[in-house]
């Protein structure tokens, strides 16, 4: 398992967590979580809904309490440090933009809380909206932003007063699919231009994957892996990690040598895989149909266009079905009897 | 919250205790058996049976009369609404002396109809009848009237295009929806005239007393305090029942309807019958609410030019120790000092009752906090008079024991006022400003003071006006050389002669001009697309 976790002790650590537990109602919704994020990085924490990320950042943020366990921002402790005086940003799921205000006055909230001169204020919000692509809007009325629009808004305005970690919850969420994978790439420039210390929560592994240097995979209010996106998308530690990032082709099998013994029969498993009962995935690529008598005998029970290439839904005597990906001119019609091969690049033993 | 809650502790909880161990501590024992002793009296018996049945009837008649009225808000549009609706809304704000004056000039000796046809109604139950339909004709319109304005018209189309006629689409799909504001409408009304006291004392004569004005004579003429505190627990127990199911009612109210904007649901009445409809309740309106102001203003000026008004700044008239006009400016002051303690105790605890996450406790308060609102200035002024008029506190002497009253009194209008505004402020837009480096205190200053500013206003606005017209707690400790208006009003009508009565119509126009301008500053303040929010009481 290549797991790159940060020590959260490491010096150049500028946000740590040490077991940090918050209960609601005796139910823990953040379990002794481990957490490192380093001056600079992008750390997006990625999990279904209940999976305690926000909780997560808005412990960071000072606005929920921590039950037990430490945090700590540039190696000093936070418990007694209330939100205001913390230093950190957060850009809330639906914006949270200042009704009453115009563009103007909500960039500029922070500074005038900080006290900057007044001069000053308006440099830095013409600079930011500049920043974010809305030059000229400062005098506009918020309700009078687009979707699209008022995400900058609330991006200029968290940080404008150059928080020292930046922190977004669901940051794209509301917003259509194709503006959404734009601003994807808007936002890692930005950071890496500006320098920004992020930490992201998002249940898209879509946007989690194009924005973060290291995906965190949250569940129940624990950390389930963490690695840079390659890494967990190659290397998917658990049967949940794998099914979180849509993969179906997941079965109970016992690996002994090269070999796992599972449902669809004998799959060859890459070399130094961990022996004993596992769950097994494999990869839809990994999936390779040969002519009918060979390998795995199944049908095809459904196929779906999927842009690149086509699912194609198989159904097997016994065991749950398989998705297998095909390029586009070779793949069976429904119905079709087909034989399947497995190849081991593609296949991941998992923990159990 | 613990500003608040002393302040309740301290001006309600205590004398109600006082007025519970007035009427059942007796000779150092315990007696329960007093209440069934003063419930035994006919007199008595009397009374109850007279307060529950004449706000029964009061209730009944004021839906009959305001349902068509909050029909044709709702559904209708035509030019000068909004002026008739801040016509309707003057009632519901003037003092209760006003009101009984103003029928007193229309039906009572002397009266208008008096003049016209030798017809008397101010000794028969008809008069306060008519002055509660007068009060509450803005209670349902307001608050049936503000939900069907925002019941979405295309239900009832829905109902229609699966084949329900217009009637039955009406009654299986409005209705519905419709019945528990107009439950809740019925039961406020009922509440008002159970506990209705200024317009009884002054149309009632010998023959009439509700049980607020029976405590009010068992105190000041018969000086039976105990029997009154019996009344008082009685009422105070009656008030709480009622409560109780106004709130339930509410809670059956604030489930899913679907809502919309009550600019999209009125148009243009069509047809003779609606235009009729329309007519009817323009006359109405007319007949019940603007005549009887008229009558009070005319009979103001009953001596040549403003012969009344003069006599109103003679000190030498004996009844006062001072001028009556003096209670103007005293009206004022008490009016303005109760504003400001009820704008601090009632925003402080609706701050409190809007923070998510209110424990039980805090709601439990909610409901305690409007208790004052039901449980009758009489019972305030009574426990006022028993409970602060010794060690370890005697406010008796000090000033500010009438602004205390009526700040008592109009809490309740500042937290419902407050209350919904607040709690429309999503808890992430602080938590936003707090990320951003507001303090706690600028928080409250930068997010929830701009939003509220409106609200704060209007909540200030009702709490002077309820204070100015408060006359059921003032008539009691208000001190003889300190009259308030309407207590001055009252004083005047109790007198004989032609120039007392007069003198009290001119008194009471004056009272009536200075609340009518209040609501009307209120009307231009009203928080815009919260329906209703000002009036739902």
């Amino acid at each position: 398992m290549t797991q790159s976790r940060q020590s959260p002790q490491s010096p150049q650590s500028l946000l740590s967590l040490e077991r940090a537990t918050v209960r609601f109602d005796g139910r823990p919704v953040l379990d002794a979580v481990d957490l490192g994020v380093a001056e600079g990085e992008i750390v997006c924490v990625l999990g279904p809904s209940g999976s305690g990320k926000s909780t997560l950042l808005r412990a960071v943020a000072g606005l929920q309490p921590l039950d037990s366990g430490s945090l700590s921002l540039d190696g000093r402790d936070q418990a007694r440090v209330p939100a205001h005086r913390r230093g950190v940003g957060l850009m809330f799921q639906d914006h949270q933009l200042f009704p009453q205000r115009d563009v103007d006055g909500n960039v500029a909230f922070g500074l005038r809380m900080h006290g900057f001169p007044r001069a000053e204020q308006d440099d830095r919000v013409r600079d930011l909206l500049e920043l974010v692509g809305l030059p000229g809007a400062a005098r506009r009325g918020v309700a009078s932003l687009s979707g699209g629009e008022q995400q900058r808004v609330a991006l200029a305005r968290a940080l404008a007063p150059r928080p020292r970690l930046l922190m977004l919850d669901e940051p794209l969420g509301q917003l259509d699919r194709s503006l959404r994978e734009r601003l994807v790439v808007e936002l890692r420039e930005l950071f890496g231009r500006l320098g920004t210390t992020v930490l992201a929560v998002t249940h898209d592994q879509g946007e989690a994957f194009a924005l973060a240097d290291r995906v965190v995979v949250m569940r129940d209010g624990r950390i389930a892996q963490s690695g840079t996106p390659l890494e967990v998308w190659q290397r998917p530690v658990d049967e949940f990690v794998a099914r979180f990032l849509g993969f179906d082709n997941v079965v109970a099998a016992t690996v002994s040598g090269q070999v796992a013994d599972t449902p669809w029969g004998k799959v060859p498993v890459p070399e130094g895989s961990a022996q004993g009962p596992c769950a097994l995935l494999v990869r839809p690529a990994g999936v390779r149909v040969v002519a009918a008598g060979e390998g795995l005998r199944c049908t095809v029970a459904a196929r779906t266009f999927r842009g690149t290439h086509v699912a194609v839904h198989l159904s097997t005597e016994g065991a749950p079905r398989l998705e297998a990906a095909c390029a586009l001119r070779e793949a069976p019609e429904p119905g079709d009897e087909i034989g399947v091969v497995f190849d081991a690049a593609e296949v991941v033993v998992l923990r159990r | 919250m613990v500003l608040p809650v002393a302040f309740f502790a301290l001006f309600f909880a205590y004398p109600v205790a006082a007025i519970v161990a007035r009427g059942l501590h007796v000779d150092g024992v315990w007696q329960f058996g007093r209440i069934g002793d003063v419930l035994a009296e006919s007199g008595v018996r009397h009374v109850l049976w007279f307060t529950v049945w004449q706000a029964l009837a009061s209730t009944a008649l004021t839906l009959l009369i305001a349902l068509p009225g909050a029909y044709v808000f709702a559904r209708f549009e035509f030019r000068g609404k909004q002026v008739l609706r801040a016509v309707v809304t003057v009632p519901f704000v003037l003092p209760t002396v006003v009101v009984g004056t103003a029928f007193l000039a229309l039906l009572g000796r002397g009266g208008l109809l008096d003049e016209l046809w030798g017809v008397r109604l101010d000794t028969t139950v008809w008069a306060i009848l008519l002055a509660h339909v007068f009060f509450n004709y803005a209670v349902v319109v307001r608050t049936v009237g503000g939900l069907w304005s925002q019941l979405d018209p295309r239900q009832e189309e829905a109902a229609r295009m699966l084949g329900a006629s217009r009637f039955a689409a009406w009654r299986k799909v409005t209705l519905p929806a419709l019945a528990p504001a107009v439950a809740a409408a019925a039961l406020m009304v009922f509440l008002f005239t159970f506990t209705s006291f200024g317009v009884v004392q002054i149309l009632g004569g010998p023959t009439f007393a509700t049980l607020e004005v029976e405590i009010y004579r068992q105190t000041s003429e018969i000086f039976d305090l105990s029997t009154a505190a019996v009344l008082t627990l009685v009422q105070f127990a009656a008030v709480g029942a009622i409560l109780a199911v106004h709130a339930w009612t509410v809670r059956r109210r604030e489930t899913a309807l679907r809502l919309v904007d009550a600019s999209v649901t009125a148009r243009r009445p069509r047809g003779a019958g609606q235009w009729a409809l329309l007519a009817g309740v323009l006359g109405t309106v007319v007949l019940l609410v603007v005549l009887p102001l008229a009558v009070l203003v005319e009979r103001s000026f009953g001596a040549p030019g403003f012969g009344y008004y003069e006599a109103l700044t003679n000190d030498d008239g004996g009844i006062f120790l001072v001028a009556p006009i003096e209670a103007v400016g005293n009206s004022l002051r008490y009016a303005l000092a109760a504003t400001a303690i009820a704008v601090v105790i009632g925003g402080l605890a609706a701050t409190a009752l809007a923070r998510r996450g209110a424990g039980r406790l805090v709601r439990g308060f909610d409901a305690l906090l409007m208790l004052p609102l039901g449980v009758s200035a009489v019972t305030v002024g009574f426990g006022f008079l028993i409970a602060l008029d010794e060690p370890p506190l005697d406010l008796r002497s000090s000033w500010i024991l009438v602004p205390l009253a009526q700040a008592l009194v109009g809490v309740p209008f500042v937290i419902r006022t407050m209350l919904p505004v607040l709690r429309a402020v999503d808890t992430r837009l602080r938590e936003a400003a707090a990320v951003l480096g507001a303090s706690p205190w600028r928080v409250w200053r930068e997010v929830d003071l701009p939003l509220v500013r409106r609200a704060l206003l209007i909540a200030a606005g009702f709490a002077f006006a309820v204070s100015l017209g408060e006359f059921g707690a003032t008539v009691f400790i208000a001190r003889p050389d300190n009259p308030t208006l309407p207590v001055a009003v009252a004083r005047l009508l109790g007198r004989p002669g032609d120039l007392n009565y007069g003198q009290a119509m001119a008194l009471s126009t004056i009272l009536m001009v200075v609340c009518a301008v209040a609501l009307l500053v209120l009307e231009r303040l009203r928080v815009p697309s919260r329906a209703g929010a000002t009036g739902e009481f």
